[in-house]
This record gives C-alpha cells, sequence and structure tokens, in this order.
C-alpha cells in the first residue's frame, strides 16, 4: 500500500463528486483552480462518476461496489486523491475498505482510501496554503458537514482557511454541530423530520445575521439552500446565499 | 401516493405539538451540558470510552462461559437463577414466584427489560397489580402511559401536566405545581407501599461473573427499596450485562452516569450478592435472577451486529440525537427510543415490524461520537439498511424483507449507469439539458425546499473547457 | 436444566468468538492527590449534591454530632452500641436523643422503623474523593434499611480510609479476596429525582439529609 506522505505533492487527482458536476460545478472549478494556483498539477479523470455512497447508505452494497470499483480503476497513481467533500471523502477513506472487504479488489479499495483527502483538509494540513483577502467585508456563517466533523474529523480545517481571510467575519449560530437534515435518502425517506431539521437549521443561520452561508460539503448546501430559497419565495424571509468554501476562497482571493 | 407508515403518522403528529417539541429540547440541551461539563479533558474521555469498550468487548466475548460462572456463583450465593429465551417465559417465570408466595402486586425499581416483556401488563392480565416506584415511572404509569426515554420516563411532561395529574389521581391532595411537593406526595404514597410489598422487582445494570454480584446504578432510593424491603426480590435483566471481574466495575460506573445525566456519579451504586443471611436483620429473604435472550442470542451470532450487545443503556446516544429530539420517544413505538431503539429493536423484533426505523437515520453520527462503549451505531443502522434489502439470506431477523422491487431496479439501473462513463455522462448531460426532468419528482424535498438546480454545464464539460489534465 | 437455558447456550457457543485485546482495561491511576485534596474534593463533591459535611476529630466529634442531634430537633437515633462510634455515643446517653439499636429483625419493629425513627447513623468503610462517595458494607449490627429509612442519616468517615478514585478503594481495600457482602453500597448524597421537568429534588425516597462527619 503506498503511503502518502504529507509532503506537497507535484500532482493530485481530483474527484469532483456527481452532485458537484451536476448541479455545483463552480464548486468543482475553483477547487481546482485553487489547487493549480498553489503549483500543483490536477489530473481528473474524466470517466469519474459517483463515489457510490447513495447506494451504500441505502442498503445496495452490491450496486455501490460496482459503481466504486469502476472510480477505483481510474485513481491508480500513488498521488493524492483531492474531494470537495466531506462525505464523499468519508465513503471513498473509511466506507471503502469495509464495502472491499473479501473481495478480489480489496488491496486496491484501500490503497484509493489511504490517498484520499477532503479539499480542506489538503488545503490547510499538507499544502499549508496562504491567502489574501481581496474581497470586501462580509458576515458569513459556516456549516461543517456532520462527514466532515465525525467521519473526516477536519471540521477545523474549514476555520483555518477562513480565518485567513481579513474582512470576513464568521458568526457562531447555535446548535452549530447538529445535523443539517438532509443525509441523502433520509430527506426523501423522512421528509417531515428532514424538513422539521432544515427548519431549524435555517432558523438558527439567519439569526446570526449572516448574509452567506460557508460549507464544505454540497448536499448540506442543497438543502440549507433550497430551504433559504423557498422561505424567501414562500415565506417572506430575507434571500440568504449559500456557497461552497472552495468557490468562496476563490471569489475572494483571485486578482 | 403510498399509505404513510404508522411511524410516519406518529411522526407528524409529534411534529406538530410545538409546545412538547420545545420541552424536549431544552431537556435535551441540558443533558448534552451536563454530559460535556463532565468531560473536561477529551484524552480521558476518549481513554474511558476505549476502557469501557474493551470491558464490555470482552465480556461479550466470552459470554457463555461467563453466565455460566455468573449462574454458579448466584447459585452459590444463594440466588435463585431463571432463563428465559422469550418475554413470554420470562413473564411465565415472574408470574410462578409471585403465585409461589401468594402474592397479589408488587413494587417495581426502574427496570427497562420489564418494559419490553410488557410484565405490567401481563400481570394485570393475571390479576396482579405491578406497582412504579421511580418517580418518573409512577408518574407514567398513573396516566396510563409508557416510558418516553430510558433514564428519564417521564421527559416528555411537563411541570403542569405532572401538577394536574396528581390532582386528578390524588383529589384529596390540593393542586401544586411545587416540585418538592409534588415529590413528598408520591414519597408518601410509595412508602406506605414499600412498607406492605410481598414483592419487588427491579433491573440489573451489571452482573458481576467473578462474584455472582448484581450492581444498580440510581439516584432515588427506589431501587434500594425494592431490592431491600419486600421480602422477596426479582431481578430480570438481558443476557448480555454480564461483566467478568469485579474491578471492570469501577470504570463503568465511572463513565455510564456521566453519559447519561451528566452527573458524577448516582446517589446510590448498590452490589447485591445474596439473600438475608443467617443473622441478618433485614433484605429479602428470596433473591431470584431472570436471565432473558429475547433475541439478544441471534444479534450475538453476527461479529459486527454483536456490538450492538455492549450497550449499557446511559441514553446518551438519544439525548444527542437531532432525530429523538424532534420526534420524541412515543413516536418511535418500541421499548427503547432513539439510536439505541434504531438499532436495536429491528434486530430484536425484525426488519418487518420496526425496519422503517433504520430510515430514520440522517447518519450524522452524533450517537456514535457520545457512546460510552463506542458502538458504531452509523455503521449498524447502515448495516440494518442492507439486511433489510439484501437478498443472500443475512443474519438479521426478516433480512430482505424491506426490498422493493421497483427501488432494487431504481439501484440497478443507478450502478450501471454510473459504472458505465459514457451512459453516465450522456444521462448527465441530458439531464443537464432538459434540465425541468429532474426536479419534479421530488415531492417531499420541495414542501420546504425548492428543487435543486441542474447546471448549465456540468463539471465534466466545465473542466474539459479549461483544459484539466485528463491522466 | 431448563430446556430455555440449554437453547440460550447452544446458539451462544454455535458461533466463533473474536479475541479481544485488553489492553487498556485496567485502573489507570489519574490523579496524584494527597489527603488534604482527597478531602478537599470529597467535601466539594459531597456539598455540590446537598450533603452536609462536617470536619472534626477523634476528641470533638462527639459534641458535634450531639449539636447537630439538638439543632435538628431529632428525638431519637438508630445507632447501633456495638461500633467504635456506637460505643461512645452511648457511654454518652444524656447528651443525645433517645437512642435506638437496630436489635431486632425488621419484621419485628417495621412500623417503628418507617414511621418513627428521625435519624440514624452508622460507620463506613472508606469514602471516594474524586466522586463524593461513602462506601458502606452494611452488617448484622448496621443493618442495610438504617442508610435508606429514615429522613436522616448520619455517616462518619475516617479520613485514612478516604480514597482517590473506586478502583482505588476496591484495590486497596482488597474487595475480591475479602468476598462480597450481601450488599454493598456506595452513598453520594441524600436521595434525588429530576424526573419531573428536570427539576431537582431532595429525599424522593431515602433520606432527605446526608450528615458526613469527617475524623
Amino acid at each position: 500500500m503506498s503511503q502518502v506522505t504529507r509532503q506537497k505533492p507535484d500532482t493530485v487527482y481530483f474527484f469532483g463528486t456527481c452532485l458537484i458536476d451536476l448541479m455545483f460545478p463552480q464548486a468543482g472549478v475553483s477547487a481546482v483552480q485553487l489547487l493549480q494556483r498553489a503549483g500543483i498539477k490536477v489530473i481528473y479523470p474524466p470517466a469519474q462518476t459517483c463515489c457510490g455512497q447513495p447506494a451504500w447508505n441505502s442498503g445496495y452494497r452490491d450496486e455501490a461496489r460496482k459503481v466504486a470499483r469502476a472510480q477505483i480503476a481510474l485513481f491508480t497513481k500513488p498521488i493524492p486523491i483531492i474531494i470537495p467533500s466531506g462525505s464523499c471523502a468519508g465513503m471513498m477513506k473509511t466506507h471503502y475498505p469495509e464495502l472491499f472487504s473479501g473481495e478480489a479488489d480489496e488491496a486496491q479499495a484501500l490503497d484509493v482510501a489511504s490517498r484520499v483527502y477532503e479539499l480542506t483538509e489538503f488545503l490547510v494540513d499538507v499544502l499549508n496554503i496562504s491567502l489574501t483577502d481581496l474581497g470586501a467585508p462580509i458576515e458569513i456563517a459556516v456549516h461543517t458537514s456532520c462527514s466532515a466533523r465525525r467521519e473526516m474529523g477536519v471540521a477545523d480545517k474549514i476555520e483555518q482557511l477562513l480565518g485567513q481571510l481579513q474582512n470576513v467575519k464568521v458568526l457562531e449560530q447555535a446548535y452549530k454541530p447538529e445535523c443539517c437534515g438532509f443525509g441523502g435518502t433520509f430527506a426523501v425517506k423522512q421528509p417531515e423530520i428532514s424538513a422539521a431539521m432544515v427548519a431549524d437549521k435555517t432558523m438558527h443561520l439567519r439569526n446570526t445575521g449572516a448574509t452567506q452561508v460557508i460549507s464544505q460539503d454540497c448536499g448540506c448546501l442543497m438543502n440549507i439552500g433550497g430551504a433559504f430559497d423557498y422561505q424567501a419565495k414562500h415565506e417572506n424571509k430575507k434571500p440568504l446565499n449559500t456557497q461552497h468554501i472552495a468557490e468562496f476562497l476563490w471569489e475572494r482571493t483571485h486578482g | 401516493m403510498a399509505k404513510p407508515s404508522e411511524f410516519r403518522i406518529q411522526v407528524d403528529q409529534a411534529l406538530g405539538k410545538t409546545e412538547v417539541r420545545a420541552h424536549f429540547r431544552k431537556a435535551m440541551d441540558t443533558l448534552m451540558t451536563n454530559r460535556r461539563n463532565q468531560f473536561p479533558d477529551n484524552a480521558e474521555l476518549q481513554r474511558l470510552r476505549d476502557q469501557a469498550q474493551v470491558i464490555r468487548a470482552n465480556a461479550l466475548s466470552k459470554l457463555p462461559e461467563l453466565l455460566e460462572q455468573l449462574e454458579s456463583n448466584l447459585t452459590r450465593n444463594g440466588i435463585h437463577v431463571h432463563w428465559a429465551e422469550t418475554t413470554d417465559e420470562a413473564n411465565d417465570i415472574v408470574l410462578k414466584i409471585m403465585q409461589k408466595h401468594n402474592a397479589t402486586w408488587m413494587i417495581k425499581g426502574k427496570s427497562m427489560v420489564s418494559e419490553e416483556m410488557g410484565l405490567n401488563h401481563f400481570l394485570e392480565s393475571k390479576g396482579i397489580e405491578a406497582l412504579e416506584s421511580d418517580l418518573g415511572e409512577f408518574i407514567i404509569q398513573l396516566d396510563g402511559e409508557t416510558p418516553s426515554h430510558i433514564i428519564m420516563p417521564a421527559i416528555h411532561k411537563s411541570k403542569e401536566q405532572i401538577a394536574q395529574l396528581f390532582n386528578e389521581k390524588f383529589p384529596d391532595i390540593p393542586y401544586t405545581e411545587d416540585v418538592d411537593t409534588l415529590t413528598r406526595t408520591a414519597r408518601d404514597i410509595l412508602r406506605e407501599k414499600f412498607y406492605n410489598a410481598p414483592v419487588g422487582l427491579s433491573g440489573v445494570n451489571f452482573a458481576v461473573a467473578e462474584t455472582g454480584t448484581l450492581c444498580l446504578v440510581e439516584n432515588e432510593g427506589n431501587g434500594r427499596m425494592s431490592t431491600t424491603i419486600p421480602p422477596v426480590h426479582i431481578a430480570v435483566t438481558g443476557i448480555e450485562k454480564v461483566v467478568e471481574k469485579l474491578s471492570d466495575i469501577p470504570p463503568l460506573l465511572s463513565i455510564l452516569p456521566r453519559s447519561a445525566t451528566g452527573q458524577p456519579i448516582t446517589t446510590y451504586f448498590n452490589m447485591i450478592s445474596s439473600p438475608r443471611k443467617k443473622g441478618e436483620k433485614d433484605g429479602p429473604e428470596e433473591v431470584h435472577l431472570v436471565l432473558l435472550d429475547n433475541g439478544r442470542s441471534r444479534i450475538y451470532s453476527d461479529p459486527e451486529l454483536l456490538a450492538t450487545l455492549r450497550c449499557i443503556r446511559c441514553g446518551a446516544c438519544i439525548n444527542h440525537c437531532p432525530v429523538y429530539v424532534r420526534i420524541g420517544g412515543h413516536s418511535y413505538g418500541t421499548v427503547y427510543p432513539g439510536p439505541i431503539g434504531t438499532i436495536l429493536e429491528p434486530q430484536k423484533s425484525g426488519l418487518k415490524v420496526h425496519g422503517e426505523l433504520v430510515q430514520a437515520s440522517s447518519l450524522c453520527g452524533a450517537c456514535g461520537e457520545v457512546c460510552p462503549v463506542r458502538i458504531p451505531i452509523p455503521s449498524i443502522i447502515n448495516r440494518l439498511r442492507y439486511e433489510g434489502v439484501r437478498q443472500d439470506g443475512g443474519s438479521a431477523l426478516d433480512a430482505g424483507s424491506k426490498r422493493k422491487p421497483l427501488e432494487a431496479i431504481t439501484w440497478k439501473a443507478w450502478s450501471w449507469a454510473a459504472s458505465h462513463p459514457s451512459v453516465y455522462n450522456l444521462g448527465s448531460t441530458v439531464a443537464t439539458q432538459v434540465r425541468n426532468l429532474v426536479p419534479h419528482n421530488l415531492g417531499a424535498w420541495t414542501s420546504v425546499r425548492t428543487a435543486p438546480a441542474v447546471a448549465d454545464k456540468t463539471l465534466h464539460q466545465q473542466l474539459k473547457a479549461l483544459g484539466v489534465d485528463h491522466e | 436444566m431448563s430446556e430455555a437455558r440449554t437453547h440460550i447456550f447452544q446458539r451462544l457457543r454455535a458461533v466463533p468468538r473474536p479475541e479481544v485485546d485488553t489492553t487498556g482495561r485496567d485502573y489507570v491511576p489519574i490523579y496524584d492527590w494527597d489527603r488534604a485534596e482527597r478531602i478537599k474534593r470529597f467535601t466539594e463533591r459531597m456539598q455540590a449534591v446537598r450533603a452536609e459535611v462536617h470536619h472534626s476529630d477523634r476528641d470533638s466529634w462527639l459534641n458535634l454530632l450531639a449539636d447537630l442531634c439538638k439543632a435538628k430537633g431529632l428525638t431519637n437515633l438508630l445507632v447501633s452500641p456495638h461500633t467504635e462510634w456506637g460505643q461512645a455515643i452511648y457511654q454518652q446517653v444524656g447528651e443525645f436523643p433517645t437512642l435506638q439499636d437496630y436489635d431486632r429483625a425488621i419484621e419485628a419493629w417495621k412500623h417503628e422503623m418507617f414511621y418513627n425513627i428521625d435519624a440514624s447513623l452508622t460507620s463506613t468503610v472508606g469514602g471516594i474523593a474524586e466522586t463524593g462517595s461513602l462506601i458502606l458494607w452494611p452488617t448484622e449490627q448496621e443493618p442495610r434499611i438504617m442508610s435508606l429509612v429514615p429522613p436522616v442519616h448520619f455517616a462518619i468517615l475516617d479520613t485514612q480510609h478516604l480514597y482517590t478514585t473506586f478502583a482505588e478503594a476496591m484495590q486497596e481495600q482488597d474487595w475480591l479476596n475479602q468476598g462480597m457482602p450481601t450488599n454493598a453500597l456506595l452513598i453520594s448524597g441524600p436521595s434525588k429525582s429530576a424526573d419531573i421537568a428536570q427539576v431537582l429534588a431532595y429525599g424522593v425516597h431515602g433520606p432527605k439529609e446526608l450528615v458526613v462527619i469527617l475524623i
């Protein structure tokens, strides 16, 4: 198994995630730009699709494995794999080993898992990136996804990155570590509970007075942002922007 | 639209009760804060969790040997040991003991296993009254309810509701919302009951194989009363509650109350090793232990699901669950609510009955993060989702019973497309071009959110245009 | 042997069981508290749950106890004449409320015990500083419900036996080889409950007051 050192590599793989591919491509583009600006060559295997998490979390393990196997085949070089999502990174890092346990290609799965970095983790821990804020003063709130927080243990990284931006003030919402209610298929299978959770989450975020909400996971953003939009359209509440950390960082720091 | 399940209906009703929800939120906030204050040093907390996990995992790895050792030590100490495969058998054992002593009623300390057995109803059907003496259990029994939390059974009730309930049930006593006065009322009523009770029943927190000792954790003293005053004491517990050594007890006792209610220790830690000995002046003359299986040995047979049995019933997972705090304990329709119920109940009663519970989790991981014995609750939920839809047998009761043809075909089609990039990219291209196709099917999603918008150009397309390397 | 037992064991034995690495299972001392620190911690913890703690010594505890009985307006005190403390108390009968010995099986005087005893005094076999706990091993002279049924419980703790943690107490006192008594207890304050709307109330089923005298 290849050991990834914490030394700055020349080249990395980028796994864009299906959600970003379809719904939030700008987050993916920004992430690639951040990496390139740091002098890293980025490889984006075009045959990539999805990490397999939706099926994995629904109990369809064979189906998840089939999709995961197709990804594993694309990331064979001994270089880091950067993922702009705590939840997809968590899938590859912690669940691929379970998913492939006892399978013929278990070693390859473990190898891929060992090279996975969540984007903010990589920017802080490996690149030790330094940022100069070029944006106007703004007050934001941060929502860290549960997988970034608990599965990947990287909740502090996004805060460290934002802490470097002089004109950005991060406001603290109540119940910060609590789940936004997305949970993939949970939002569809238990819509009432999920709705109650996102109602509370958006309320606490609104109460901070922030004008923008930043996260490292587009699943949460789709949920929280969708609720903000709905509330603006149907409940006469103030619209609130949501944005992926990569896009936010890129927008504020490129000349 | 399919008819909403019983669970969804209960959830819907619970979510509509704004006051109750606010009450739960406040209660859980307090419990979470109290727990956090008990563990100021994270490294020490993690060490304690490791220690508690090892103790429980070790006990389970030697379970049959330890149960034999427990039985032989208890028997040597003069405690009668009974075995029950099912709750029916356990109820019968209790009934026979009652009948042997011509007992028409019993007083009960808090016991979740007795809830699992449905003991109160069973005894009632035989003309025997089972009176709860834990203050919370006493309150909900007065109101004909079941516990909504495993350690704080009446947590769903407000002070005002309890005051009204007491006033209704004890009209001779003036109405009051003063908690001390309400507590004194219960004390006076139950003192007389303890005084007269022919039989006392309790649960067990830990059973020590090495010494044949039953340990009970409590604050009120009703557990001590129930196990000391009546001439007969019956303890009921699950077969998984055994630990190997006496020295395993202090670490478990150190982490249990701190995780549960955020107290450094409970008022009483009661270790019982025998009935009244010759020359002793109080304590029951007869002590029984009923060891209940009720599905535990099935859970035991799977190396991953086995972790479920490490549970020491602290309730920390419940206190930290974003689902529980919103729907409350009764919505689950089970004896054990919250995350522990979500993994335990479908395994005990089968996926057909309680399989839907494993969908009622966002897999946020808050439960696993606080579990004092490190049960990987989210992983077990995921595993039970798999058990529900797998087609090759499986370990859990009713494995495969949750598989729905349409859903299965959808995942098959998805996995085929997502493992064939040309198809996937074609599909996502079609999706981006015919954007209106995607959102419409999202019914429940759009009741509180706008439909997610598909981007004009996918990341694939944009990175290609930017000339990002492909290999 | 019951059929249920046979079946349960059959199922438990039918499966392969993993070896568990038991590293980290044993007690690790984490505090380095001297006696003064242990007394301080014990006192703080006990007072935090509304127990009374009095620091005394072999010369003055008897007077202190007599004063406390007077101040609380007790009409009687359940105490064994056979313990070190009890002997001293019974030698000063005049200073105390009516002294009562638990000299018969409970059945012979249950009503009096439940409804007429104001307070009890028991010895303890030790204390735990970390959690503010008393260790009691009830005996024939000081039976189990002495520390449970009377509304006020006095307990005397010799601070030579005040340990840092429960694990240390168990180890130092060698509970395993002594053999467990019918009933061993840790008592950490007066009886309490938060079952009504999380409001803390004292004196639910056990004593409303716990008074600890440290010697």
